[in-house]
């Protein structure tokens, strides 16, 4: 029951872009088209997945016992981008369809700060490896819904007709910031 | 001009990292519920930028070209990990305010876009005011939305009340307001580039962010990364 909350926390309540303000750049930057934006949202779903897992795994196992928690951070980021490469060279070997969907939008993961925000807070809230999984996957969830949602928008009115300096950044942030009102509607769901 | 106005010049107006380059988008939006969060992420980024900068100028010629990517975020990362504790030690209340977005230091464009842009090629002088101008015009970014959102949403500026509790919009320090106010900050600064491109008859250089544009230009996309890797 706790995970099942845990899920819709992580995928919804505390959506990690509106709420969180984790992985603003690929959320502006790659949500032009619904297509485009559901490979992003893919990608960031099997990446956050596989670093929440690997990270509270070298957590746990390697800098808790040698006292070296401190240097979590480095650590995390090193691990997360050289991950990324693995993750990318296997998908390119061993599965070119999965390669050919995501392989654009890998690259630019490294420099999400969601995978990285992520990583941290799990260990700042005190979650063991399952829970760490869990809120890695529902995190990345969100992160998709959210985006595509956004392209959603960001298809029609790109065909309105809005005053000239909206154009561009101004109408996506607009946009967001009424998804993210949308959003905390949803905060009341879950204590 | 000399080099040194000049680069702080260049960071602070020229190449506003906030409103003009539109970098580090993350914590512009997350830590700006009050001028003083914004104030404080603005300056504890400025430290991390200007001391990254002068070691990565002073390391430029040990550093393979191959491997730099991830010898700058080792630099980067370990100044991060330092100033995060001295906050945690001496600036408790900002530290607890300001959460994840310390270590989050560590992946913003800014910081490793300034290295891989300037610092890795210039010498260590030039380099730190490079880091100086590019911070206080970060910090001068997150103030500002900062303010902004203060006022309108709790009615205070640096926790001094200007307008009575009754009279403020909530929702200006919660999530939404942060986009809502960027926004118009933007929206605001295009209409002033196209009314002096109508006036000037050239084309605006609106402000937008493209396909990820902004992380592009200053090669910290991971694109960048790998084709260094590779080469």
């Amino acid at each position: 029951m706790n995970i099942i909350l845990l899920a819709i926390s992580a995928a919804f309540v505390n959506n990690v872009v509106l709420s969180q303000f984790m992985g603003i750049c690929p959320f502006l930057g790659v949500s032009k088209k619904i297509g485009t934006a559901a490979g992003m949202g893919g990608a960031v779903i099997f990446v956050m997945t596989i670093a929440s897992t690997v990270t509270s795994l070298i957590y746990y196992y390697i800098l808790i016992p040698l006292d070296l928690s401190y240097l979590n951070t480095i650590v995390f980021i090193l691990v997360i981008a050289a991950l990324v490469q693995f993750v990318e060279m296997f998908l390119k070997k061993a599965v070119p369809s999965l390669y050919q969907a995501l392989g654009v939008y890998l690259p630019l993961i490294t420099t999400n700060c969601a995978v990285l925000g992520i990583a941290i807070s799990n260990v700042q809230s005190g979650y063991n490896i399952g829970e760490s999984i869990i809120n890695g996957m529902f995190s990345a969830v969100g992160f998709a819904v959210a985006i595509i949602i956004l392209a959603g928008i960001r298809e029609k009115t790109d065909k309105n007709d809005i005053p000239e300096s909206f154009k561009g950044a101004p109408i996506t942030l607009l946009s967001a910031g009424l998804m993210a009102i949308a959003f905390m509607g949803l905060s009341g769901l879950i204590k | 001009m000399n080099k040194v106005s000049e680069r702080l010049y260049n960071g602070i107006v020229k190449e506003n990292p906030t409103f003009v380059q539109m970098l580090g988008m993350c914590p512009t939006l997350a830590v700006t519920t009050s001028a003083i969060n914004g104030a404080g992420m603005g300056l504890a980024t400025t430290i991390i930028l200007t001391l990254s900068n002068a070691m990565i100028a002073l390391l430029r010629k040990v550093i393979p070209d191959k491997v730099r990517i991830p010898a700058f975020i080792v630099v980067i990362a370990s100044f991060v990990t330092i100033v995060q504790f001295l906050m945690q030690a001496y600036v408790p209340d900002l530290y607890n305010s300001l959460g994840i977005f310390i270590p989050l230091i560590v992946v913003n464009c800014i910081i490793l876009g300034r290295a891989e842009a300037y610092a890795s090629k210039n010498p260590v002088l030039p380099s730190i005011f490079d880091g100086i101008g590019m911070g206080l015009g970060f910090t001068l970014g997150l103030t500002t939305i900062g303010i902004i959102r203060e006022i309108l949403g709790a009615g205070t500026i640096f926790n001094i009340r200007i307008i009575p509790e009754d009279y403020t919009i909530p929702i200006f320090v919660f999530a939404p307001g942060a986009f809502i106010v960027l926004a118009f900050i933007i929206a605001i600064l295009n209409k002033r580039s196209i009314n002096k491109a109508r006036k000037e008859g050239g084309t605006p250089s609106l402000c937008r962010i493209a396909d990820c544009a902004s992380c592009k230009n200053t090669m910290c996309s991971g694109s960048t990364v790998n084709n260094g890797k590779e080469e």
